[in-house]
């Protein structure tokens, strides 16, 4: 035990650097002073009723909501076709267009959000939750595409030849044995688009005017300075963003064959 | 009058350059259990994914139950394969598996139940019904696999190396399951295979087929007794080849002049042309008996199969050791000499 104290010691410098930062946040939000500063006092559940309270926060929630779950919907379903037209048919220059969709993942969100900006400008588009959730499938297709690319075997290939052999037509391929075989990937690419989407800030606040998404929301509560409902807020959208990944977990775990 | 199951005629395929089958003529009666055997590359699994259609020929036609499938997709062909990984789908149970043909041309619900029903027992699982297909074991998943394809009651069932992923036991077992359900539903079967002793075991009529094209066709005692190609000859089971020339032909007697003498063998070939004497080591005699004496051998190996002896044995006259099985009984050593004779029948004239 003694022995493996530097590694022990480590071990909580590396988490403690990691988790201190949200550990803050959480802890005093829970705050019963005006201050999210030392002293704790509390703990107390105020600021949480306060910030339920406030329709703009709900508002922005909601917001959040709809365009994470709607626009991970939508690059799930492209993704998913992109994805089945390369790896079940002979496509031309193959490679090009795998590439092409799995671009975006190397460009950073402010150069995307700054494309859409102009190029919703120049098309007379208003910003609105429309607008984000573009930018949202615009930076989640490239994801979906790959993990549900990376998980189409021949295995697969070989059971829908079956089904096609016993008298299925192609969309009875699709809906009945490669979507329910593929179900943990495509789980878990919806899930994650859902979490990023959540999370995500430069599109969402350049992109949007009127309606807003939560960070945005966030973003506009930290202007006037900090506030224990500044961090109420914050621990709901982390517990949130928890809630997805364990439940992931959870699942694709649990179905993991023996 | 009734039509071939199937016909094909003059198929040929390519691959960008390589050339997969070329020239292939086959008609299948309907009813008949046929076995496409050959190596693998051969073209035998390239003829059955046409025949399923999963691959298009390049040229020819094929027919089922006398009408032309050109161009027809896999799901709308008389057609059901039982594949090689049995492509079984793992998200639905056994019953649902059998029932999805079914499902797919719409047939009522009770009769769904039914037939379902019929194909489980027909495979001798139908209290399996409710199982995933995880749980099975090999051979239970291979015969799902079976009555799934029977259920929608095709014209021709087609098996991809089907007993492939058996141990050899079941594999045998299977053969004997298959042949028998053949035989009760009277579907007409297309196999593919590269087991010689698989083929024999189940084949109405096998096709012995190499580098794309026909090498033999016919009944199974046929093929392995009267291979007509040394190809064949070689391919099922073991042989002694002998080659020779035609020293003259009278009335249907060939001549043949050998290192190991002449014979006078039954069989067509032109004078003077060369040809191959194949002897099935069985037919080799040591009791002493048989039209003609092939003299002395000194043996090389011996080995015991349980059946038989295994051994190889030299003649002085001839370079190439001959592969002989002797007696269960008679036990032989190396560098004991033993006498060889052979009954001139049991001899197969081969021209090509």
């Amino acid at each position: 035990m003694l022995r493996n104290l530097p590694s022990w010691l480590y071990a909580a410098l590396i988490y403690g650097f990691i988790f201190l930062p949200v550990g803050v946040l959480v802890l005093f939000s829970f705050q019963d002073s005006r201050v999210p500063i030392p002293p704790f006092n509390g703990p107390s559940l105020r600021w949480y009723a306060e910030f339920l309270g406030d329709g703009r926060v709900t508002d922005a929630l909601l917001n959040s909501i709809i365009v994470a779950f709607a626009s991970s919907a939508v690059a799930l379903v492209l993704g998913f076709l992109a994805a089945y037209a390369l790896a079940r048919h002979r496509v031309r220059f193959s490679s090009f267009w795998q590439g092409l969709l799995t671009a975006p993942l190397t460009v950073s969100y402010l150069i995307i959000a700054m494309g859409l900006l102009i190029t919703f400008n120049a098309l007379g588009i208003p910003k609105s939750l429309l607008t984000i959730g573009i930018g949202h499938v615009v930076i989640n297709l490239p994801l979906c595409f790959a993990i549900v690319y990376s998980q189409m075997g021949a295995h697969q290939a070989n059971m829908e030849r079956a089904a096609r052999d016993l008298g299925a037509g192609e969309w009875q391929v699709i809906l009945l044995i490669t979507v329910p075989m593929l179900w943990p990937a495509l789980f878990a690419a919806f899930f994650l688009s859902v979490t990023f989407s959540w999370d995500e800030f430069i599109i969402a606040f350049l992109v949007s005017r009127f309606d807003v998404t939560l960070p945005v929301e966030i973003w506009s509560m930290l202007r006037t300075g900090l506030n224990p409902k500044t961090n109420a807020v914050g621990s709901f959208v982390f517990l949130f963003s928890v809630a997805i990944v364990f439940l992931l977990d959870l699942v694709l775990f649990r179905k993991k064959p023996a | 009058m009734t039509k071939p199951a199937v016909e094909f005629r003059d198929i040929e395929m390519r691959f960008g350059d390589k050339v997969a089958l070329s020239g292939v003529d086959l008609t299948v009666n309907r009813g008949d259990f046929v076995v496409l055997l050959g190596p693998s590359g051969g073209g035998k699994t390239t003829l059955l994914n046409i025949l399923g259609g999963f691959l298009e020929p390049t040229r020819g036609e094929v027919l089922i139950d006398g009408k032309p499938v050109t161009g027809i997709p896999p799901a709308k062909r008389p057609t059901t394969t039982v594949f090689q990984d049995y492509a079984l789908f793992p998200h639905m149970s056994v019953a649902g598996n059998v029932a999805f043909g079914l499902k797919m041309q719409h047939v009522p619900r009770a009769e769904q139940d039914r037939r379902v029903g019929t194909a489980l027992a027909m495979v001798g699982l139908d209290h399996l019904g409710q199982r995933r297909i995880h749980e099975l074991s090999g051979g239970q998943r291979q015969r799902i696999a079976l009555a799934r394809a029977l259920a929608v009651e095709p014209s021709v069932l087609l098996l991809d190396e089907p007993l492939g992923a058996l141990d050899m036991k079941l594999r045998r077992q299977m053969q004997n399951e298959l042949k028998a359900i053949q035989k009760r539903v009277g579907t007409t079967f297309v196999h593919v295979t590269h087991d010689q002793e698989e083929a024999m075991a189940i084949a109405d009529l096998i096709v012995v087929m190499n580098d794309g094209f026909i090498e033999d066709k016919g009944k199974p005692e046929r093929i392995y007794l009267r291979p007509a190609s040394r190809f064949t000859a070689d391919f099922m089971g073991e042989s002694n080849f002998i080659d020779g020339k035609v020293a003259g032909v009278s009335g249907s007697s060939v001549r043949v002049e050998t290192p190991l003498g002449a014979f006078d063998i039954e069989g067509e070939a032109a004078p003077g042309a060369a040809v191959t004497l194949s002897l099935r080591p069985e037919h080799l005699r040591t009791d002493g008996g048989g039209d003609r004496s092939l003299g002395r051998a000194s043996v090389l190996e011996s080995g015991f199969f349980g059946t038989h002896h295994q051994c190889t044995a030299k003649l002085a006259a001839f370079e190439v050791p001959f592969k002989a099985r002797l007696p269960q009984r008679e036990t032989v050593t190396p560098g004991t000499e033993v006498e060889f004779s052979v009954d001139l029948s049991d001899i197969v004239l081969l021209t090509r």
